[in-house]
């Protein structure tokens, strides 16, 4: 495949800018994410977007997967891994230079100021990507009682969350989704 | 409870075992973690730290992870650098990551073609239409999780601002940037003259 290296300039430039907002994970910057992907640059259609995350959550490992997947689709392996690179390299140089720093002051008021106050905040992002994804995933009833079943399963129970997925797909597989 | 005055900054705890840690310790614990977890990876990263390896205590595993969740980036990737810095500078946080990222990435990437090669077929169209719905829902329940101790602790200061950031995010899609340069500020200063 050829190289597209404009595409993995942008890939490069948006998802550096995004590593430093995604306070929590790639999970609360998923709306901008989406928005890069379907509507300024036309990677994919909406429900590609909410295909690639799934497949993302249905693989081991820490939530910054979706941007290994956008960028595959945008432009294949070395679009993976400009993407992940550029999703992780700069909050992991962040971290590095500021848990030093961090470390002394954790008991001090600013910095127990500064985690309380961003997490509110996250977890408004949050809420806002889960949105956006019931958006391109539920495309009739059916499939938002699974978002609503999944949701209560993985909310009230401990149960590993690999099974309300492969619940969902053998649900998927068997037809019961399909519109009507 | 919180309004005593901030005890002085002391040199963080550093274990005996996490001083002796070596990359290569680092890399196949945080291998073992990362294919380990599906959704929540936390858990496994602290049975690991804590009972396993016994790099962290149980107060150490808690405090860097406050440390993490303060800082962009995923918590468990964050808790990666900051261990492997700990035990052996920038060689064990570069370990330690790469054991966390190195296989999950190869893995999504497989499972990616798959989806690209097989995802016209009708079976896993249906199949993958049934995991985006479930997988919609999981995210719900993060942030449901999420949200659930802030409203529990502080709901006055913390509803506003998780109802603020989806309405300009979710519903209207404002860019993020903006939003959270918006609102962070006001949130962060709320919880500085009140501490929770």
């Amino acid at each position: 495949m050829k190289v597209a290296w404009s595409t993995l300039q942008t890939l490069a430039v948006q998802f550096s800018l995004l590593s430093l907002l995604a306070f929590g994970g790639a999970n609360a910057v998923l709306p901008e994410i989406h928005r890069q992907a379907v509507a300024v640059h036309g990677w994919m259609t909406d429900k590609d977007f909410a295909a690639l995350f799934a497949v993302a959550q249905a693989a081991p490992g820490p939530n910054f997967l979706v941007s290994t997947l956008v960028g595959w689709k945008a432009a294949g392996i070395p679009g993976a891994l400009v993407a992940t690179a550029a999703m992780c390299g700069p909050s992991c140089l962040l971290t590095y230079w500021v848990a030093k720093a961090w470390d002394r002051y954790r008991h001090t008021r600013w910095r127990t100021a500064i985690a309380a106050g961003v997490a509110p905040v996250t977890v408004g992002l949050i809420f806002s990507s889960a949105y956006v994804l019931v958006r391109a995933a539920d495309a009739n009833w059916r499939l938002a009682i699974v978002t609503a079943a999944s949701a209560g399963v993985a909310y009230f129970t401990r149960v590993n969350q690999l099974w309300c997925l492969i619940a969902a797909a053998a649900l998927g597989l068997s037809g019961l989704l399909a519109a009507g | 409870m919180t309004d005593a005055a901030p005890p002085p900054p002391k040199p963080v705890h550093i274990t005996d075992a996490l001083h002796a840690a070596r990359p290569r310790a680092l890399f196949l614990a945080f291998l073992s973690i990362a294919l380990s977890g599906f959704g929540g990876v936390l858990p496994f990263a602290r049975r690991m730290l804590v009972d396993q390896r016994g790099w962290l205590t149980a107060e150490d595993f808690t405090e860097t992870l406050s440390l993490c969740q303060g800082l962009p980036g995923p918590n468990v990737v964050n808790l990666s650098i900051v261990v492997g810095s700990r035990a052996c500078g920038w060689r064990g946080s570069l370990a330690a990551l790469s054991g966390l990222i190195g296989a999950p990435i190869v893995i999504v990437i497989a499972l990616g073609m798959l989806w690209g090669r097989f995802g016209a077929l009708a079976e896993a169209r249906r199949a993958i239409t049934g995991v985006a719905a479930g997988a919609a829902g999981l995210v719900i329940a993060t942030a449901a999780r999420m949200a659930e101790p802030l409203l529990r602790r502080r709901a006055l200061a913390a509803a506003p601002f998780i109802a603020a950031a989806f309405v300009a995010v979710g519903v209207l899609r404002l860019p993020l940037g903006l939003v959270i340069l918006g609102l962070a500020p006001f949130s962060i200063a709320l919880a500085w003259r009140r501490p929770a």
